[in-house]
Protein backbone atom coordinates (compact mmCIF):
# COMPACT_ATOMS: atom_id res chain seq x y z
CA UNK A 1 0.00 0.00 0.00
CA UNK A 2 1.26 3.39 -0.72
CA UNK A 3 1.10 5.94 1.66
CA UNK A 4 -1.15 7.76 -0.94
CA UNK A 5 -3.20 5.55 -1.27
CA UNK A 6 -3.11 5.19 3.29
CA UNK A 7 -4.17 8.75 3.23
CA UNK A 8 -6.67 8.63 1.02
CA UNK A 9 -10.16 9.93 2.57
CA UNK A 10 -12.81 7.97 1.44
CA UNK A 11 -14.61 10.19 -0.51
CA UNK A 12 -17.40 9.90 -2.65
CA UNK A 13 -18.45 8.19 0.53
CA UNK A 14 -21.39 10.89 0.81
CA UNK A 15 -22.68 10.31 -2.39
CA UNK A 16 -21.56 6.30 -1.61
CA UNK A 17 -24.15 6.51 1.77
CA UNK A 18 -27.42 7.87 0.30
CA UNK A 19 -27.77 4.73 -1.93
CA UNK A 20 -24.58 2.20 -1.93
CA UNK A 21 -22.77 0.63 0.41
CA UNK A 22 -18.85 2.14 0.71
CA UNK A 23 -17.48 -0.17 -1.69
CA UNK A 24 -13.44 0.75 -0.23
CA UNK A 25 -14.08 0.66 3.18
CA UNK A 26 -11.66 -2.26 4.00
CA UNK A 27 -8.80 0.03 2.23
CA UNK A 28 -5.87 -1.91 3.39
CA UNK A 29 -6.92 -5.10 4.53
CA UNK A 30 -8.80 -5.86 1.36
CA UNK A 31 -5.50 -5.10 -0.90
CA UNK A 32 -3.15 -7.28 1.36
CA UNK A 33 -5.73 -10.52 1.89
CA UNK A 34 -7.97 -10.06 -1.20
CA UNK A 35 -6.30 -8.13 -4.18
CA UNK A 36 -5.01 -11.28 -5.73
CA UNK A 37 -4.58 -9.51 -9.07
CA UNK A 38 -1.41 -7.60 -7.73
CA UNK A 39 1.87 -8.33 -8.37
CA UNK A 40 4.59 -6.75 -5.93
CA UNK A 41 5.58 -2.84 -6.12
CA UNK A 42 6.93 -0.28 -7.81
CA UNK A 43 9.35 2.39 -6.21
CA UNK A 44 8.52 5.69 -7.76
CA UNK A 45 9.40 9.73 -6.71
CA UNK A 46 6.30 9.27 -4.73
CA UNK A 47 6.56 6.24 -2.70
CA UNK A 48 5.52 2.37 -3.81
CA UNK A 49 3.07 2.12 -6.01
CA UNK A 50 1.15 -2.09 -6.76
CA UNK A 51 1.55 -2.87 -10.11
CA UNK A 52 -1.47 -5.23 -11.35
CA UNK A 53 -1.37 -8.51 -12.89
CA UNK A 54 -2.19 -8.11 -16.63
CA UNK A 55 -4.22 -11.69 -17.05
CA UNK A 56 -6.84 -12.44 -14.90
CA UNK A 57 -7.06 -15.40 -12.48
CA UNK A 58 -9.83 -17.41 -11.36
CA UNK A 59 -11.24 -15.02 -8.94
CA UNK A 60 -11.33 -12.40 -11.38
CA UNK A 61 -13.24 -14.65 -13.44
CA UNK A 62 -15.72 -16.00 -10.97
CA UNK A 63 -16.29 -12.78 -9.73
CA UNK A 64 -17.15 -11.69 -13.39
CA UNK A 65 -19.67 -14.39 -12.97
CA UNK A 66 -21.22 -13.04 -9.74
CA UNK A 67 -21.23 -9.42 -10.52
CA UNK A 68 -22.89 -10.09 -13.82
CA UNK A 69 -25.59 -12.41 -12.15
CA UNK A 70 -26.28 -9.12 -9.40
CA UNK A 71 -24.77 -10.88 -6.31
CA UNK A 72 -23.38 -9.02 -4.16
CA UNK A 73 -21.75 -6.81 -6.52
CA UNK A 74 -20.74 -3.42 -4.01
CA UNK A 75 -18.53 -5.71 -2.72
CA UNK A 76 -16.49 -5.53 -5.82
CA UNK A 77 -14.78 -2.17 -5.75
CA UNK A 78 -11.27 -1.18 -6.61
CA UNK A 79 -9.59 0.35 -3.70
CA UNK A 80 -9.19 4.30 -5.47
CA UNK A 81 -5.57 4.83 -5.81
CA UNK A 82 -2.44 5.05 -8.34
CA UNK A 83 -1.68 1.45 -9.93
CA UNK A 84 1.54 0.28 -12.20
CA UNK A 85 1.28 -2.24 -15.19
CA UNK A 86 4.45 -3.36 -16.33
CA UNK A 87 7.29 -0.97 -15.85
CA UNK A 88 5.92 3.04 -16.36
CA UNK A 89 8.55 5.40 -15.87
CA UNK A 90 8.16 9.14 -15.99
CA UNK A 91 7.30 9.61 -19.34
CA UNK A 92 4.40 6.67 -19.23
CA UNK A 93 0.40 7.17 -20.03
CA UNK A 94 -1.71 7.49 -17.57
CA UNK A 95 -4.66 5.78 -17.75
CA UNK A 96 -7.77 6.88 -15.20
CA UNK A 97 -10.33 4.13 -14.34
CA UNK A 98 -13.02 3.80 -12.39
CA UNK A 99 -13.39 1.50 -9.23
CA UNK A 100 -15.71 -0.78 -10.83
CA UNK A 101 -14.35 -4.00 -10.59
CA UNK A 102 -15.11 -5.49 -14.02
CA UNK A 103 -14.59 -2.07 -15.76
CA UNK A 104 -10.82 -2.23 -13.94
CA UNK A 105 -10.33 -6.17 -14.82
CA UNK A 106 -11.54 -5.47 -18.42
CA UNK A 107 -8.92 -2.42 -18.23
CA UNK A 108 -6.04 -4.38 -16.82
CA UNK A 109 -6.39 -7.30 -19.18
CA UNK A 110 -5.52 -5.38 -22.18
CA UNK A 111 -2.52 -4.55 -20.73
CA UNK A 112 -0.03 -6.83 -20.90
CA UNK A 113 3.13 -6.06 -22.17
CA UNK A 114 2.09 -2.12 -21.87
CA UNK A 115 3.70 -0.27 -19.38
CA UNK A 116 1.28 2.05 -17.93
CA UNK A 117 0.49 3.57 -15.16
CA UNK A 118 -3.63 3.88 -13.67
CA UNK A 119 -5.24 6.19 -11.83
CA UNK A 120 -8.45 4.59 -10.12
CA UNK A 121 -10.99 6.92 -9.08
CA UNK A 122 -13.42 6.36 -6.36
CA UNK A 123 -16.72 6.21 -8.29
CA UNK A 124 -18.36 4.25 -5.64
CA UNK A 125 -18.17 0.75 -7.11
CA UNK A 126 -19.82 1.94 -10.34
CA UNK A 127 -19.14 1.72 -13.71
CA UNK A 128 -17.75 4.60 -15.77
CA UNK A 129 -20.88 5.38 -18.07
CA UNK A 130 -23.13 5.61 -14.93
CA UNK A 131 -20.68 6.77 -12.90
CA UNK A 132 -20.34 9.85 -15.12
CA UNK A 133 -24.10 10.67 -15.23
CA UNK A 134 -23.81 10.63 -11.66
CA UNK A 135 -21.10 12.71 -11.12
CA UNK A 136 -19.27 10.45 -8.94
CA UNK A 137 -16.58 9.83 -12.24
CA UNK A 138 -16.76 13.82 -12.37
CA UNK A 139 -14.02 16.84 -12.65
CA UNK A 140 -13.78 17.02 -9.10
CA UNK A 141 -13.01 13.08 -8.25
CA UNK A 142 -10.59 13.63 -11.45
CA UNK A 143 -8.94 16.88 -9.60
CA UNK A 144 -8.72 15.08 -6.59
CA UNK A 145 -7.30 11.90 -7.65
CA UNK A 146 -4.06 13.59 -9.28
CA UNK A 147 -3.30 15.20 -6.47
CA UNK A 148 -3.88 12.66 -4.00
CA UNK A 149 -1.46 10.69 -6.22
CA UNK A 150 0.55 13.21 -5.95
CA UNK A 151 1.04 11.86 -10.03
CA UNK A 152 2.86 15.25 -10.69
CA UNK A 153 5.85 14.03 -9.31
CA UNK A 154 5.61 10.82 -10.59
CA UNK A 155 4.89 11.74 -14.38
CA UNK A 156 6.65 14.23 -16.42
CA UNK A 157 4.30 14.82 -18.77
CA UNK A 158 0.46 16.65 -18.07
CA UNK A 159 -1.84 14.13 -19.75
CA UNK A 160 -4.48 11.96 -18.29
CA UNK A 161 -6.56 9.56 -20.90
CA UNK A 162 -9.94 9.34 -19.76
CA UNK A 163 -12.54 6.82 -21.07
CA UNK A 164 -14.44 8.94 -23.31
CA UNK A 165 -17.81 7.32 -21.60
CA UNK A 166 -16.58 9.49 -18.68
CA UNK A 167 -17.29 12.74 -20.38
CA UNK A 168 -20.86 13.54 -19.39
CA UNK A 169 -19.22 13.61 -15.90
CA UNK A 170 -15.77 15.12 -16.66
CA UNK A 171 -15.22 18.66 -17.96
CA UNK A 172 -11.95 18.27 -19.66
CA UNK A 173 -11.08 21.96 -20.12
CA UNK A 174 -11.89 22.42 -16.16
CA UNK A 175 -9.66 19.29 -15.07
CA UNK A 176 -6.89 21.21 -17.25
CA UNK A 177 -7.29 24.77 -15.20
CA UNK A 178 -7.86 22.85 -11.62
CA UNK A 179 -5.29 19.82 -11.71
CA UNK A 180 -3.10 21.44 -15.04
CA UNK A 181 -3.59 17.98 -16.82
CA UNK A 182 -4.90 17.88 -20.14
CA UNK A 183 -7.71 15.14 -20.54
CA UNK A 184 -7.30 13.10 -23.41
CA UNK A 185 -10.47 10.86 -24.23
CA UNK A 186 -9.59 7.84 -24.79
CA UNK A 187 -11.44 4.90 -26.98
CA UNK A 188 -15.07 3.81 -25.39
CA UNK A 189 -14.33 -0.12 -25.38
CA UNK A 190 -10.98 -0.93 -23.46
CA UNK A 191 -9.87 -3.70 -26.07
CA UNK A 192 -9.20 -0.50 -27.97
CA UNK A 193 -6.97 1.15 -25.68
CA UNK A 194 -3.47 -0.57 -27.32
CA UNK A 195 -4.08 0.83 -30.16
CA UNK A 196 -5.62 3.77 -29.59
CA UNK A 197 -2.10 4.39 -27.58
CA UNK A 198 -0.01 2.78 -31.01
CA UNK A 199 -1.51 4.97 -32.69
CA UNK A 200 -0.53 8.22 -30.98
CA UNK A 201 -3.20 8.83 -28.93
CA UNK A 202 -5.66 8.85 -31.91
CA UNK A 203 -8.86 7.61 -31.89
CA UNK A 204 -10.78 5.91 -35.17
CA UNK A 205 -14.60 6.91 -35.55
CA UNK A 206 -15.66 3.23 -34.65
CA UNK A 207 -13.61 3.76 -31.33
CA UNK A 208 -15.88 6.17 -30.27
CA UNK A 209 -18.80 4.86 -31.10
CA UNK A 210 -20.76 3.17 -28.33
CA UNK A 211 -21.45 -0.29 -29.70
CA UNK A 212 -24.90 -2.65 -28.92
CA UNK A 213 -24.15 -5.87 -30.09
CA UNK A 214 -25.98 -9.24 -29.83
CA UNK A 215 -23.59 -10.14 -27.18
CA UNK A 216 -23.67 -6.93 -25.18
CA UNK A 217 -27.55 -6.80 -25.45
CA UNK A 218 -28.05 -10.68 -23.66
CA UNK A 219 -25.25 -10.27 -20.94
CA UNK A 220 -27.18 -7.99 -19.00
CA UNK A 221 -30.41 -10.66 -19.31
CA UNK A 222 -29.24 -12.70 -16.15
CA UNK A 223 -28.98 -9.59 -13.84
CA UNK A 224 -32.35 -8.34 -14.80
CA UNK A 225 -33.55 -12.36 -14.73
CA UNK A 226 -32.38 -12.25 -11.06
CA UNK A 227 -33.89 -9.18 -10.50
CA UNK A 228 -37.88 -10.26 -11.50
CA UNK A 229 -37.53 -13.61 -9.65
CA UNK A 230 -39.17 -11.84 -6.08
CA UNK A 231 -42.08 -11.02 -8.26
CA UNK A 232 -42.26 -13.90 -9.75
CA UNK A 233 -42.48 -16.24 -6.24
CA UNK A 234 -44.81 -13.98 -5.42
CA UNK A 235 -46.85 -14.41 -8.25
CA UNK A 236 -46.41 -18.33 -7.64
CA UNK A 237 -47.85 -17.90 -4.37
CA UNK A 238 -51.01 -16.26 -5.18
CA UNK A 239 -51.14 -19.00 -7.46
CA UNK A 240 -50.96 -21.62 -5.08
CA UNK A 241 -53.51 -19.61 -2.48
CA UNK A 242 -55.92 -19.59 -5.65
CA UNK A 243 -55.91 -23.11 -6.56
CA UNK A 244 -55.94 -24.15 -3.03
CA UNK A 245 -59.29 -22.67 -3.17
CA UNK A 246 -60.15 -23.79 -5.92
CA UNK A 247 -59.71 -27.21 -4.96
CA UNK A 248 -61.56 -26.51 -2.12
CA UNK A 249 -64.66 -24.72 -3.83
CA UNK A 250 -64.53 -27.41 -6.75
CA UNK A 251 -65.40 -30.99 -5.16
CA UNK A 252 -64.00 -29.96 -1.29
CA UNK A 253 -61.44 -32.67 -1.33
CA UNK A 254 -57.92 -31.90 -1.06
CA UNK A 255 -55.55 -32.84 -3.62
CA UNK A 256 -51.68 -31.91 -3.42
CA UNK A 257 -50.68 -33.14 -6.68
CA UNK A 258 -53.85 -31.19 -8.36
CA UNK A 259 -52.62 -28.29 -6.28
CA UNK A 260 -49.34 -28.28 -7.10
CA UNK A 261 -49.63 -29.34 -10.38
CA UNK A 262 -52.22 -26.52 -11.66
CA UNK A 263 -50.33 -24.15 -9.64
CA UNK A 264 -47.17 -24.84 -12.40
CA UNK A 265 -49.17 -24.43 -15.23
CA UNK A 266 -50.82 -21.60 -14.26
CA UNK A 267 -47.00 -19.89 -13.35
CA UNK A 268 -46.23 -21.17 -16.64
CA UNK A 269 -47.05 -18.34 -19.28
CA UNK A 270 -46.20 -15.91 -16.45
CA UNK A 271 -42.68 -17.46 -16.64
CA UNK A 272 -42.82 -17.13 -20.33
CA UNK A 273 -43.64 -13.66 -20.46
CA UNK A 274 -40.70 -13.28 -18.16
CA UNK A 275 -38.09 -14.88 -20.68
CA UNK A 276 -39.64 -13.03 -23.24
CA UNK A 277 -39.32 -9.37 -21.74
CA UNK A 278 -35.85 -10.05 -20.48
CA UNK A 279 -34.18 -12.39 -23.19
CA UNK A 280 -35.96 -12.23 -26.40
CA UNK A 281 -36.81 -8.63 -26.09
CA UNK A 282 -33.19 -7.63 -25.82
CA UNK A 283 -32.03 -10.31 -28.26
CA UNK A 284 -34.46 -9.22 -30.87
CA UNK A 285 -34.16 -5.76 -30.21
CA UNK A 286 -33.12 -4.23 -33.72
CA UNK A 287 -35.41 -6.58 -35.18
CA UNK A 288 -39.15 -5.74 -33.65
CA UNK A 289 -40.35 -3.09 -35.71
CA UNK A 290 -41.26 0.43 -34.11
CA UNK A 291 -39.37 2.33 -31.67
CA UNK A 292 -40.78 2.97 -27.98
CA UNK A 293 -39.39 -0.45 -26.22
CA UNK A 294 -43.14 -0.69 -24.09
CA UNK A 295 -44.21 -1.09 -27.84
CA UNK A 296 -41.56 -3.72 -28.75
CA UNK A 297 -42.43 -6.15 -25.79
CA UNK A 298 -45.95 -5.48 -26.36
CA UNK A 299 -45.64 -7.18 -29.86
CA UNK A 300 -43.76 -9.94 -28.63
CA UNK A 301 -46.21 -10.35 -25.21
CA UNK A 302 -49.32 -10.70 -27.93
CA UNK A 303 -47.33 -13.29 -29.82
CA UNK A 304 -46.93 -15.10 -26.86
CA UNK A 305 -50.24 -14.49 -25.69
CA UNK A 306 -51.37 -16.29 -28.98
CA UNK A 307 -48.83 -19.17 -28.73
CA UNK A 308 -49.64 -19.77 -25.25
CA UNK A 309 -53.39 -20.21 -26.03
CA UNK A 310 -53.16 -21.54 -29.23
CA UNK A 311 -50.38 -24.09 -28.77
CA UNK A 312 -49.90 -24.62 -25.10
CA UNK A 313 -52.84 -24.28 -23.75
CA UNK A 314 -55.62 -24.87 -26.29
CA UNK A 315 -58.29 -25.63 -24.21
CA UNK A 316 -59.22 -22.69 -22.00
CA UNK A 317 -61.76 -20.64 -21.73
CA UNK A 318 -62.47 -17.68 -23.77
CA UNK A 319 -61.91 -15.52 -20.19
CA UNK A 320 -58.52 -16.57 -19.68
CA UNK A 321 -57.80 -16.24 -23.29
CA UNK A 322 -58.92 -12.94 -22.94
CA UNK A 323 -57.34 -12.48 -19.93
CA UNK A 324 -53.80 -13.52 -21.32
CA UNK A 325 -53.74 -11.29 -24.00
CA UNK A 326 -54.13 -8.64 -21.47
CA UNK A 327 -51.55 -10.03 -18.87
CA UNK A 328 -48.69 -11.65 -20.90
CA UNK A 329 -48.29 -8.40 -23.51
CA UNK A 330 -48.80 -6.37 -19.99
CA UNK A 331 -45.58 -7.91 -18.61
CA UNK A 332 -43.53 -8.01 -21.25
CA UNK A 333 -43.89 -4.68 -22.09
CA UNK A 334 -43.00 -3.50 -19.03
CA UNK A 335 -40.06 -5.46 -18.90
CA UNK A 336 -39.22 -3.98 -22.17
CA UNK A 337 -39.82 -0.72 -21.25
CA UNK A 338 -37.90 -1.79 -18.42
CA UNK A 339 -35.01 -2.54 -20.89
CA UNK A 340 -34.72 1.17 -21.23
CA UNK A 341 -32.16 1.63 -18.41
CA UNK A 342 -29.70 -1.19 -19.88
CA UNK A 343 -29.67 0.28 -23.52
CA UNK A 344 -27.05 2.64 -24.69
CA UNK A 345 -29.21 4.91 -26.97
CA UNK A 346 -32.35 5.76 -25.12
CA UNK A 347 -32.58 9.72 -23.75
CA UNK A 348 -34.21 10.49 -20.77
CA UNK A 349 -37.04 12.92 -22.87
CA UNK A 350 -37.99 9.51 -24.76
CA UNK A 351 -38.05 7.39 -21.87
CA UNK A 352 -40.48 9.93 -19.78
CA UNK A 353 -42.41 10.63 -23.12
CA UNK A 354 -42.67 6.63 -23.49
CA UNK A 355 -43.88 6.23 -20.02
CA UNK A 356 -46.33 8.43 -20.10
CA UNK A 357 -48.44 6.40 -22.97
CA UNK A 358 -47.13 2.69 -21.72
CA UNK A 359 -47.70 3.09 -18.08
CA UNK A 360 -51.53 3.81 -17.57
CA UNK A 361 -52.14 1.24 -20.41
CA UNK A 362 -49.69 -1.30 -18.80
CA UNK A 363 -51.07 -0.87 -15.12
CA UNK A 364 -55.24 -0.70 -16.78
CA UNK A 365 -54.32 -4.29 -18.80
CA UNK A 366 -52.98 -6.01 -15.97
CA UNK A 367 -55.38 -5.17 -14.06
CA UNK A 368 -58.08 -6.69 -16.20
CA UNK A 369 -56.09 -9.44 -17.43
CA UNK A 370 -55.22 -10.56 -13.87
CA UNK A 371 -59.39 -9.76 -12.21
CA UNK A 372 -60.14 -11.99 -15.68
CA UNK A 373 -57.56 -14.99 -14.38
CA UNK A 374 -58.86 -14.38 -10.81
CA UNK A 375 -62.42 -14.82 -11.83
CA UNK A 376 -62.07 -17.41 -14.03
CA UNK A 377 -60.79 -19.43 -11.21
CA UNK A 378 -64.81 -19.41 -9.61
CA UNK A 379 -66.82 -19.26 -13.10
CA UNK B 1 -25.28 -0.83 -36.31
CA UNK B 2 -27.12 2.34 -35.12
CA UNK B 3 -29.88 2.48 -32.54
CA UNK B 4 -32.67 5.27 -32.94
CA UNK B 5 -34.93 6.16 -29.84
CA UNK B 6 -37.99 8.50 -30.14
CA UNK B 7 -37.65 11.02 -32.95
CA UNK B 8 -38.29 14.75 -31.67
CA UNK B 9 -37.91 14.64 -28.33
CA UNK B 10 -34.27 15.25 -27.32
CA UNK B 11 -33.81 18.23 -25.54
CA UNK B 12 -30.36 19.14 -26.83
CA UNK B 13 -29.51 23.08 -28.46
CA UNK B 14 -26.46 24.69 -29.91
CA UNK B 15 -25.55 27.92 -30.45
CA UNK B 16 -23.81 28.14 -33.02
CA UNK B 17 -22.97 31.55 -32.63
CA UNK B 18 -20.82 30.70 -29.91
CA UNK B 19 -18.59 27.42 -31.34
CA UNK B 20 -15.16 27.89 -31.92
CA UNK B 21 -14.42 25.15 -33.89
CA UNK B 22 -12.36 23.28 -30.99
CA UNK B 23 -14.22 20.04 -31.95
CA UNK B 24 -14.57 18.66 -28.48
CA UNK B 25 -18.38 18.11 -28.66
CA UNK B 26 -17.74 15.67 -32.08
CA UNK B 27 -15.38 13.24 -29.86
CA UNK B 28 -17.08 13.22 -27.11
CA UNK B 29 -20.42 12.02 -28.57
CA UNK B 30 -21.11 8.25 -28.45
CA UNK B 31 -24.04 8.79 -30.83
CA UNK B 32 -22.01 10.88 -34.07
CA UNK B 33 -25.12 13.55 -33.21
CA UNK B 34 -22.33 16.24 -34.31
CA UNK B 35 -20.40 16.98 -37.76
CA UNK B 36 -18.45 19.94 -38.55
CA UNK B 37 -19.73 22.53 -41.51
CA UNK B 38 -17.16 25.14 -42.43
CA UNK B 39 -15.02 24.44 -39.17
CA UNK B 40 -18.57 25.49 -36.85
CA UNK B 41 -20.33 22.46 -35.22
CA UNK B 42 -23.55 21.80 -36.37
CA UNK B 43 -26.02 18.99 -35.10
CA UNK B 44 -26.55 16.54 -38.21
CA UNK B 45 -28.27 13.73 -36.27
CA UNK B 46 -30.15 15.09 -33.39
CA UNK B 47 -32.75 12.14 -33.19
CA UNK B 48 -29.72 9.74 -32.19
CA UNK B 49 -28.81 12.40 -29.35
CA UNK B 50 -29.33 10.12 -26.07
CA UNK B 51 -29.10 13.13 -23.64
CA UNK B 52 -26.30 11.89 -21.84
CA UNK B 53 -24.82 15.61 -21.66
CA UNK B 54 -21.19 15.01 -22.77
CA UNK B 55 -21.05 17.62 -25.02
CA UNK B 56 -22.35 20.20 -22.69
CA UNK B 57 -19.76 19.41 -19.94
CA UNK B 58 -16.98 19.33 -22.57
CA UNK B 59 -17.72 22.70 -24.45
CA UNK B 60 -15.56 25.17 -23.38
CA UNK B 61 -17.45 27.60 -25.20
CA UNK B 62 -20.81 27.02 -23.30
CA UNK B 63 -22.41 26.98 -26.62
CA UNK B 64 -24.64 23.48 -26.02
CA UNK B 65 -27.06 22.66 -23.93
CA UNK B 66 -29.05 19.97 -22.98
CA UNK B 67 -31.29 18.37 -19.94
CA UNK B 68 -28.69 16.00 -19.43
CA UNK B 69 -29.58 12.20 -17.73
CA UNK B 70 -30.42 8.78 -17.27
CA UNK B 71 -32.21 7.21 -20.16
CA UNK B 72 -33.81 4.07 -17.57
CA UNK B 73 -37.48 3.48 -17.13
CA UNK B 74 -36.84 2.11 -13.64
CA UNK B 75 -34.68 5.12 -12.62
CA UNK B 76 -38.00 7.45 -13.98
CA UNK B 77 -40.36 5.33 -11.93
CA UNK B 78 -38.33 5.44 -8.71
CA UNK B 79 -38.50 8.86 -8.97
CA UNK B 80 -41.59 10.13 -9.84
CA UNK B 81 -42.89 7.96 -6.26
CA UNK B 82 -39.89 9.49 -4.60
CA UNK B 83 -38.63 5.75 -3.62
CA UNK B 84 -34.45 4.89 -3.06
CA UNK B 85 -33.14 3.28 -5.26
CA UNK B 86 -33.52 5.69 -8.38
CA UNK B 87 -29.05 5.22 -8.44
CA UNK B 88 -27.72 2.34 -9.39
CA UNK B 89 -27.68 -0.90 -6.77
CA UNK B 90 -28.38 -4.32 -6.75
CA UNK B 91 -31.40 -4.30 -8.04
CA UNK B 92 -30.29 -1.62 -11.28
CA UNK B 93 -28.89 -3.31 -14.68
CA UNK B 94 -27.87 0.23 -15.59
CA UNK B 95 -24.47 -0.39 -13.94
CA UNK B 96 -23.96 -3.22 -16.04
CA UNK B 97 -24.75 -0.92 -19.38
CA UNK B 98 -21.36 -0.83 -20.57
CA UNK B 99 -20.77 -4.42 -20.16
CA UNK B 100 -17.49 -5.13 -22.60
CA UNK B 101 -16.40 -2.31 -22.18
CA UNK B 102 -15.22 -0.62 -19.04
Amino acid sequence: MSRNQKELPMAGSDNAAECCPDPANSGDSYLALEANWLSGQLETAAGPVWRVDTTLNRKDQVDAIKMRLGIGRMSFAVPPGLYAAGNPDDASPVIVSANYKLSFDSLRREFSGLNLWILVLDTGGINVWCAAGKGTFGTAEVVRMVEASNLSEIVSHRALILPQLAAPGVAAHEVRNQAGFKVIYGPVRAADIPGFLNAGLKARPEMRRKSFTLAERLVLAPVELVGIIKPLIGVAVILLLLNLIASFLGDGRFSLTFVLGSTISALLPFVLAVVVGTVLVPALLPYIPGRPLAWKGWLLGVLLAFAYTTVIAPGITLLETAAYYLVLPAITAFLGMNFTGSTTYTSLSGVVKEMGVALPLIMISAGLGLIGLGAAYFV
Amino acid sequence: MKFKYLPNVTTLDLDQSKCNGCGMCLVVCPQEVFSFNEKVSSITDRDACLECGACARNCPQGAIRVRAGVGCAYAVLMDKFNLKGSCCNDSCGCSLEDIADR
